[in-house]
């Protein structure tokens, strides 16, 4: 069964039975249907109709409307009798009591006339599909409820997740919804068809054809989809001297040239985590940011989690110049700027015996901190069972020695493999853009079709991209936001959102999946597939029939069509990932003189990075993944200029005041932030921000860091100038203050000492025995034989914030704006809190905070009203309904997670954000508290089928938000009661601890002590 | 035996007298009380006072309304900051309405004859400074449409109850009863007064209100018996009123597990705090007051130099108060505890801190001094002092231990708003209009009792 079948309940469908049942009743006059015809031909004849007879404009059909009840209804005639009287009377007093002074919200009912397959009222379906960033696909399963996608979640199935997600996948179903996306398509900033675009695009292109397509220029993003790259083919087939750029502003040119350098082509890296014992990162935050990062990030977890007795872990030495997630969680790391982490690595290759092509200045790498030496032991110990990561965004040469030292080191084939480019069309994109920019701007491009990006506002500050577009005479746009771009396009057709068109797409390690949609178009959308179909003659054909024909093509599956279907069921094609390739180094890395070259004394390094959360600025409009605060800074609503304290003492700069950033030529403002662990000298800024044009979520928002950007340096610069002003931009951040004040929340210890001392955890602070109590002992016996219990690991969390976002998602959370924020008003119900230990050269600790469900609840005694309870399995249950507001509860709860709606924060009015919410949650108002529960609703829905199925709920049966989220799976939620249950098994082990349990609160959620594996051979200050 | 009874005699030097040089006879006291209601004429700082007092009530009805219709959101709080003002302006009220009650009901049981002069002045400020209190714990709840009335037991088909395990709970009772007792003892002890407004008032709705308000009153020896009864009996209930509501509205802070609020000597704390600030808060008003009546008879300087040295000693058990906090802080070894006490007197609030020690322990020091007693100048401005001692008082206790408790990275800063303010304003508006609503239209003195202060009333008991 496939999804298409499912479709949007269209209220018009149920609606045309109902008044022609009702109007057999009319006696009819004989209908014209010629005169009908007529009707409708008219200029301004009525678009839709009910019924032939409203067509026909019959007066029985008016009186029919007109009157009140249908004939039938016999209306109240008698008089009232005494007992009728009293009935009434009764009833009407029943019913005012039955009101109970709320105000029941309207309700429209739409039945369906067909029901579709599979479908019981209140019990959701899920699909698999896929999410493409960037050119690469993650595999995902969703949702739905009646027909509405509400909830992402990985695809157990699909290597790129396994289950788990990001905080950009989690929150990419809001966008689906987003009330400012581009509706309908405009012509000149009129609304507009799609006939007429497709007219007017026909005109072009038959002028095009004539001359083979020489002043066609097609604009996307990276594309991965094989099927799109056909179709783009077979364009390029039709107009020879037509052109297909493609440019992002996160793109991975630099892996792909990396890649290049070192191969000759740009084949893809890939690496198998689990199988490393020592991983360096030079400056790559694999766990958290781009393509496979979320099964990168449970590998490495899989192998911290000293279960039965385990006492290996593996090694992660990061070296980065912000800190980063992967930096966060990291056994070593270092702060250099990236000229010293090319140094470093030239350093660390020229110890492990890499041949390179040496330029005559080679810098030097001073190594203070003391690694070289005994990373370079420590990788080659380790043999093939080691592995170096570079960044997206750093320097091809330093991905080209990456690639040596892997070579070097033998881990080709172990924990680094290779296969065929998953772009249809691997290119430099800075380039492509820089080419197409100057044929614009040469007056040959006269058709321009931008499909997908924001050119205009994200294109490298020396194109001037604006200026270009106005030498092109047909300017067309196809994407999900009206943004600066479409502003400059005649024509703007809107995109479809991944959930509701047809695709197919690469993962990091070349699975391809099918992207399948879960709902017909909300708006007037069309997809890449259709736009470019109908620029070659496919205008109107399925998509999926073009996709089901071009793997069919591929596939030598006998049955094609049971191929297909295991394909949208698992959510992935079968047996059609690329083969590995086997790739060895041409010849030495050629260093250039560049390589490694420190900057001016008097200069500050700039670097680039996409957000954690916002990306490349194409989820500006996401609330939820604005209001998630930043991994690392906690920044929320904003992007700021990162510096390390050090720095920003030298330049004399405070917290949310702006500087200006200054390269030659080009400069921008900047609010500073400062972040400890950030390297001397170099000030970070995130992409996507500041944009003029898009909705009302991501209007306004930070600061556009674009102008500092050139196709030369697309991620940063070595020469830059500061200047102080003395004005001030508020900053949104949920945690001010960093320091534990020596409490110990998170608990964590090295290896060594957890080898002497497995149980260091439970011995930090003085914990009262259970029987210490006047109270009964018994009273939070459950006699379910249920115990809900949850187990945080601190060794496997990685701070990214998927947790947070799943929870908005599955919770009805609603986001409350910058102000709120700033306020200290934000509502997220499970939060991740971040540590340091010090200023320079900090330990970075996450410890996601749900509501930590106390036996001993500090909150259910002081609410005045009994709104907040204790369940019998274990719940602090919260009634919404009962509550007034007091809020004494969370003044007394010491973790401090409970939320209050101070204002009507859930919109409650746009009805497309409706549709997303989770039907089994309820939308909280003004005035009241709120808090986890656990998933309560999950809980609940497993009791039922349980009791259905007459046995008891199995561990793993039930899964909260949260647990499902997790990339790394951190979080274990389960029985307590149940010996055999993961929970129990995690509670057991002698990393357990709970905190603040020296309050005797008894937290039902506990943690697993982090443990660090340094190098002794390594002196950490 | 007798010379012995002789000698003591002799050495037996009789009390100040409780009334000025100018009272001499009932008629004198009668007329004096009566002239400052049933004239025509008002004093022009009658007519300033009570415009600023409807003006600020008028603030408050926009503050309350915006706050109905937007939500508590427009005050300055947030999580971990979950009560504010509103709280603090609660305990506050509460605490000044303590003295009306100390000198009516407590001070009646003690026989201290001063107090009649002041303590109908002092009830009616404890009724107002009530009203105003109650004022807060409802309208800071997130619904109070339903706080209204979910608060108390009222029997209901679903058969839910509060939960009475609330120190919240305890709050509705505690207040409840206080106000009703002290609404009732209030009014019971102007019956006699309100009799003789009848029985003097020219104008022909003034009679018929007072007449309606003596309730029949006319002085016979059965009505004076029953009436001494009553105000005994009343006496009785109010008097231990005066250590529970404040004892009750402490445990609001000391049931919770918040370093800074889980105290035990916050009860008697409380109380010695709220009979400071009430104590304060009646020589701000009587001081201008008998000014602008001429009343230095009946309010003479003794009254005032009672009431200082009342303020000293409680002052002083506030002081060792807050002296326990420190020292249990140290003394317990609690990490909690002993960060919430250096933040509230290093951290970003400290200077509320110092304020309060400055306001509540050392200015007040000058009351030591008889001169300072006895000069209405300085007790006006040490009053003063010590109602923004208090304010900052419940203002540290509230904000500074809610801002930074059990997890560092919950840590906010409370920054009240506009209308945090306005509605504080709105509610001094509130009470100085009730106030001097009252003054103008009610005896602001019991006459009846005062006339008891003549000496041929002593005589005669």
């Amino acid at each position: 069964m496939t999804a298409s079948n499912l479709t949007a309940s269209n209220e018009a469908e149920p609606n045309e039975a109902e008044p022609n049942e009702v109007g057999q009743t009319i006696s009819r006059k004989q209908l014209n249907l010629d005169d009908l015809r007529g009707r409708l031909a008219r200029p301004g004849g009525p678009a839709y109709w009910r019924s032939l007879d409203e067509l026909a404009g019959t007066e029985e059909f008016e009186a029919m409307l007109h009157r009140e009840f249908p004939e039938q209804a016999s209306e109240w005639s008698d008089g009232v009798s005494r007992r009728n009287f009293l009935k009434l009377m009764g009833a009407s007093l029943a019913f005012g009591g039955l009101s109970n002074c709320t105000i029941q919200p309207e309700e429209k009912i739409v039945p369906w006339v067909r029901a579709p397959e599979n479908l019981i009222p209140g019990k959701p379906l899920y699909y698999a599909t896929a999410m493409t960033l960037g050119g690469v696909g993650t595999g995902v399963l969703v949702e739905s409820h009646m027909g509405r996608p509400t909830k992402i979640e990985g695809n157990p199935e699909h290597p790129s997740s396994l289950g788990g997600t990001d905080a950009i996948t989690q929150a990419s179903i809001l966008d689906l919804y987003d009330p400012d996306r581009a509706t309908a398509v405009k012509n000149a900033g009129r609304i507009a068809t799609w006939g007429g675009f497709l007219q007017n695009l026909d005109q072009e292109l038959t002028l095009q054809r004539s001359q083979k397509g020489k002043g066609l220029r097609i604009l996307t993003e990276t594309v991965g989809s094989p099927t799109l790259g056909q179709q783009l083919s077979f364009l390029l087939e039709e107009f020879p001297e037509a052109r297909w750029h493609q440019y992002e502003p996160a793109a991975r040119d630099n892996v792909r040239t990396g890649a290049a350098l070192a191969f000759g082509e740009p084949v893809n890296t890939y690496f198998d985590v689990a199988k490393a014992d020592v991983i360096l990162s030079l400056d790559a935050d694999i766990f958290n940011s781009g393509a496979g990062s979320v099964r990168y990030a449970r590998d490495y977890a899989a192998r911290r989690r000293l279960r039965n007795g385990e006492s290996e872990l593996n090694r992660l030495y990061v070296v980065e110049t912000s800190p980063s997630s992967t930096g966060s969680i990291a056994d070593h790391r270092l702060a250099l700027d990236s000229a010293a982490i090319e140094a470093f690595a030239l350093a660390l290759a020229g110890k492990l015996g890499v041949k390179l092509e040496n330029s005559p200045e080679q810098p030097s790498y001073d190594d203070r901190a003391g690694w070289i030496d005994a990373l370079a032991a420590d990788l080659r110990n380790a043999g093939a069972a080691s592995l170096v990561v570079v960044g997206d965004q750093q320097a091809p040469i330093l991905h080209a020695l990456g690639h040596a030292i892997n070579q070097s080191l033998g881990n080709i084939g172990t924990t680094v493999h290779y296969t065929d480019p998953l772009e249809v069309d691997p290119v430099d994109e800075s380039r492509s853009m820089h080419e197409l920019v100057a044929s614009m701007l040469a007056d040959e491009v006269e058709v321009l079709i931008i499909v997908g990006g924001n050119p205009v506002f994200d294109a490298p500050g020396d194109l001037d991209f604006t200026e270009a577009m106005e030498h092109v005479g047909f300017r067309a746009q196809l994407s999900f936001y009206e943004n600066e771009t479409s502003e400059r396009c005649h024509w703007h057709v809107p995109q479809s959102h991944y959930l509701e068109a047809w695709s197919d797409i690469r993962a990091y390690d070349s699975t391809a999946s099918i992207v399948q949609p879960l709902i017909q178009p909300l708006y007037n959308s069309k997809s890449a597939h259709e736009l470019i179909g109908a620029m070659i003659g496919q205008a109107g054909l399925p998509i999926r029939d073009i996709l089901r024909e071009y793997w069919q093509q591929e596939t030598f599956a006998d049955d094609f069509d049971e191929f297909w279907v295991r394909a949208l069921h698992d959510g992935l094609l079968a047996d059609m990932a690329f083969d590995r390739r086997r790739v060895r180094l041409r010849s030495p890395i050629k260093i250039s003189r560049e390589f490694g070259r420190p900057r001016g004394d008097d200069k500050f390094e700039l670097a680039m990075r996409p957000d954690p959360l916002i990306w490349d600025g194409r989820f500006v409009n996401n609330g939820w993944l604005q209001e998630t605060p930043k991994p690392i800074t906690k920044l929320t609503w904003d992007n700021a200029a990162l510096m390390s304290p050090t720095t920003a003492e030298r330049m004399g700069v405070d917290n949310e005041q702006v500087i200006d950033l200054t390269l030659p030529g080009r400069s921008a403002l900047a609010p500073v932030w400062i972040v400890p662990g950030q390297a001397d000298g170099v000030i970070t800024v995130q992409l996507g921000y500041g944009r003029r044009v898009t909705g009302r979520v991501g209007t306004g928002a930070g600061f556009d860091a674009g102008p500092l950007r050139t196709s030369a340096q697309m991620w940063g610069a070595r020469d830059l100038k500061v200047i102080k002003t003395y004005d001030r931009h508020p900053l949104a951040c949920t945690q001010d203050h960093h320091s534990m004040e020596d409490r110990h929340l998170v608990r964590h210890a090295d290896l060594d000492h957890y080898r002497h001392h497995p149980d260091f955890a439970q011995h930090e602070t003085h914990e009262s025995p259970a029987s210490l109590t006047l109270y009964n002992t018994n009273e939070f016996s459950s006699t379910t034989g249920n115990a809900w219990g949850m187990a945080i690991d601190l060794n496997a969390c990685i701070g990214c914030n998927a947790c947070a976002v799943a929870c908005q998602a599955e919770n009805n959370i609603p986001i409350v704006g910058k102000e709120e924020v700033l306020n200290g008003r934000e509502m997220a119900w499970i939060r991740v809190d971040r540590y340091y230990t010090d200023l320079d050269d900090p330990e970075i600790f996450h410890q996601p905070m749900p509501c930590q469900q106390c036996e001993n609840a500090p909150c259910e005694l002081v609410c005045p009203v009994g709104a907040t309870t204790h369940s019998e399995e274990g719940l602090n249950d919260m009634a919404y309904n009962r509550c007034v507001g007091t809020r004494y509860c969370s003044n007394n709860c010491p973790y401090k997670v409970r939320r209050f709606n101070f204002f009507q924060y859930a919109d409650r009015d746009t009805p497309s954000l409706k549709l997303q919410r989770n039907p089994d949650v309820t939308v909280r108002s003004r005035g009241v508290m709120e808090k986890c529960t656990y998933c309560t609703q999950r809980i609940n829905a497993v009791r039922i089928t349980a009791k259905k199925r007459g046995t008891p709920i199995l561990d793993g049966e039930i899964k909260t938000a949260c647990e499902q989220a997790c990339p790394t799976e951190a979080i274990v939620f389960g029985n307590i009661l149940d010996a055999e249950s993961r929970v129990t098994d995690w509670k057991a082990s002698s990393r357990n601890y709970g905190i603040l349990t020296d309050l005797n609160t008894r937290p039902r959620t506990t943690y697993l002590a982090r443990v660090r594996n340094p190098n002794p051979a390594i002196d950490k200050g | 035996m007798s010379e012995q009874v002789t000698s003591t005699r002799q050495q037996y030097t009789p009390p100040p007298p409780e009334l000025g040089p100018g009272q001499t006879s009932h008629t004198s006291i009668t007329d004096k009380i009566t002239s400052i209601v049933l004239t025509p004429h008002t004093p022009i700082q009658w007519f300033i006072v009570v415009f600023i007092g409807l003006s600020l009530v008028g603030l408050l009805q926009v503050s309350i309304a915006y706050l109905l219709y937007e939500g508590i959101g427009i005050w300055g709080l947030n999580v971990p900051i979950g009560w504010g003002f509103a709280i603090i302006h609660f305990v506050w009220w509460i605490g000044i309405g303590h003295a009306g009650t100390l000198i009516s009901a407590i001070l009646l049981l003690f026989r201290q004859k001063w107090r009649t002069s002041i303590n109908r002045s002092a009830e009616a400020m404890t009724i107002f400074a009530v009203m105003c209190a109650g004022m807060f714990p409802l309208i800071h709840t997130g619904r109070p449409w339903l706080a209204a009335y979910w608060l108390f037991p009222y029997p209901n088909s679903m058969g839910v109850w509060p939960q009475f395990r609330s120190p919240l709970i305890w709050d509705v009772f505690a207040v409840s009863t206080y106000f009703t007792v002290s609404l009732v003892f209030w009014f019971l002890g102007m019956v006699p007064d309100l009799a003789s407004f009848r029985d003097r008032a020219q104008n022909r709705v003034a009679k018929v209100v007072y007449g309606i308000l003596a309730m029949g009153w006319r002085g016979s020896a059965v009505h004076w018996e029953r009436y001494e009864m009553t105000s005994l009996m009343l006496a009785g209930l109010a008097t231990p009123l005066v250590l529970s509501v404040h004892s009750v509205i402490s445990l609001d802070f000391a049931v919770s597990i918040l370093p800074g609020w889980h105290t035990t000597i916050f009860p008697p704390y409380f109380v010695a705090g709220a009979i400071y600030a009430g104590f304060a808060m009646v020589l701000i008003l009587v001081i201008p007051l008998r000014k602008l009546y001429g009343l230095q008879d009946f309010i003479t300087l003794r009254h005032l130099e009672n009431m200082g040295k009342v303020m000293l000693t409680a002052g002083l058990i506030v002081a060792y108060g807050y002296f326990m906090e420190q020292f249990i802080a140290w003394y317990s070894a609690n990490e909690y505890e002993v960060y919430m006490m250096q933040n509230r007197m290093f951290g970003p609030y400290g200077s509320f801190y110092w304020a309060l020690v400055l306001c509540n322990i050392i200015i007040p020091q000058l009351l030591w001094s008889k001169r300072v007693r006895r000069n209405t100048v300085w007790l006006m401005i040490i009053s003063i002092v010590i109602s923004v001692g208090m304010w900052l008082e419940r203002f540290v206790i509230v904000v500074t231990s809610l801002h930074a408790d059990f997890m560092p990275s919950s840590w906010d800063m409370f920054y009240p708003t506009f209308w945090d303010w306005a509605t504080y304003a709105g509610t001094i508006g509130f009470f100085l209009l009730a106030f001097f609503l009252f003054v103008r239209g009610m005896p602001l003195i019991a006459a009846h009792e005062v006339r008891t202060l003549l000496p041929f009333g002593k005589k005669g008991k």
